[in-house]
C-alpha cells in the first residue's frame, strides 16, 4: 500500500470506516475512505449500518462480563454442579 | 378491494393454524445446566447491572441465581423457556437485595419536603411540571427488547468474534491490549472485527435500523 493513493479498493475502505467507529483511523485515512464514499454506494452503505451500530451500542451500553469474571462463575458453579449430578 | 381483504384474511388464517400445529406440538422446555453459563450469563448480567447499577453485586446476584436455579431445579415444569425462568429467579434475588439494603428503619422511609427553605417556596408547580426528558414507559420497554435483541444477536456470533467484539466495543479495551491477551495480530483483529460487525448490523437490521 503506498500511502498516497487517493483511490483505495472497498476492502481497505471497509477496515478504515472499521476504525473510525473505534476514533483509530488517521486523518488520511478518513479523507482517502470519504473520496472512496463518494462513488462506491455498497460501502456508503456499510458506513451507514457500521455507524449506527456503534450509536446503539453508545446509546444503550450493554453490559457484559469480563472473561476472567464469567471463568469465576464457571468455576463455582461447576463445583456445584457436581453435586446434583447423579 | 373485498378480494385483496379475503385474501389477507385466509393468510392470517393459515397463519394462525400453522402456528396453532406448532404450539401444540412444542416439546415441553428441557433444563440443561451445562450450558447456563454459556447461554445466559451476559443476559442476566445485563439485566442485573441495569438494576443494582453496581457491577460486582450484579455479579454476586448472577451467580447467586445460578445457584439457586441448581437447587430448585425439579420444580422446573418446563412451561416457560430456561431463561425465563432463570429471570423469575433473578428478579427475586434483586429484591431481596433491595430489602436487605433498606432494612434499616430510616433508609426505608420516604422523605418528601417540597419547600424546605424559605428561597423555593412557591415553586411547587414547576416541580410537578413533566420533565420531557424523563423516559417514559414505552422508551423503557423499547429500551428492555433492544437490549435483548442485542444480547441474542451478541449471543449468534461464533465465540471468538464474539470475544473480540465485547472486549473491543463493550468493554472499551485498547488493540493491543486486546492483540496482546488473545495473542493475535491487530490485522487479525479487525479482520474478526470487521464479521463480528457485519454479523450484527445484518442481525439487528431487521429490527432497529
Amino acid at each position: 500500500m503506498s500511502k498516497n493513493k487517493i483511490f483505495i479498493p472497498c476492502e481497505e475502505a471497509n477496515h478504515v470506516c472499521d476504525k473510525t467507529q473505534y476514533k483509530e483511523a488517521t486523518l488520511w485515512e478518513k479523507i482517502k475512505l470519504n473520496i472512496h464514499l463518494a462513488y462506491c454506494s455498497a460501502c456508503r452503505k456499510y458506513t451507514k449500518n457500521n455507524t449506527a451500530l456503534t450509536k446503539l451500542f453508545k446509546r444503550e451500553k450493554p453490559q457484559t462480563l469480563n472473561v476472567e469474571a464469567k471463568e469465576d462463575l464457571r468455576s463455582a458453579f461447576e463445583k456445584e454442579l457436581a453435586n446434583y449430578k447423579d | 378491494m373485498t378480494i385483496v381483504f379475503l385474501k389477507k384474511e385466509t393468510k392470517i388464517k393459515s397463519i394462525l393454524a400453522t402456528f396453532e400445529k406448532n404450539y401444540y406440538k412444542m416439546p415441553n422446555h428441557k433444563i440443561d445446566p451445562n450450558q447456563w453459563i454459556t447461554l445466559y450469563s451476559d443476559y442476566l448480567f445485563n439485566y442485573t447491572v441495569s438494576r443494582v447499577s453496581d457491577r460486582e453485586m450484579a455479579q454476586d446476584l448472577v451467580s447467586e441465581t445460578f445457584l439457586a436455579g441448581l437447587k430448585s431445579m425439579k420444580n422446573f415444569k418446563g412451561e416457560a423457556s430456561e431463561r425465563t425462568w432463570l429471570i423469575s429467579i433473578l428478579k427475586r434475588k434483586i429484591i431481596d437485595y433491595y430489602r436487605k439494603i433498606n432494612s434499616n428503619k430510616g433508609k426505608a422511609e420516604v422523605r418528601m419536603s417540597y419547600n424546605s427553605d424559605s428561597e423555593t417556596e412557591g415553586d411547587w408547580l414547576e416541580e410537578r411540571v413533566a420533565d420531557p426528558f424523563d423516559k417514559t414507559a414505552e422508551d423503557t420497554i423499547e429500551n428492555t427488547e433492544l437490549s435483548a435483541a442485542i444480547q441474542s444477536c451478541l449471543g449468534k456470533l461464533p465465540e471468538k468474534q464474539a470475544n473480540v467484539f465485547e472486549m473491543k466495543t463493550i468493554l472499551n479495551y485498547e488493540t493491543e491490549a486486546i492483540c496482546n491477551e488473545l495473542n493475535i495480530t491487530a490485522s487479525n483483529l479487525w479482520v474478526i472485527i470487521h464479521r463480528a460487525r457485519t454479523a450484527m448490523a445484518s442481525c439487528l437490521e431487521k429490527n432497529w435500523f
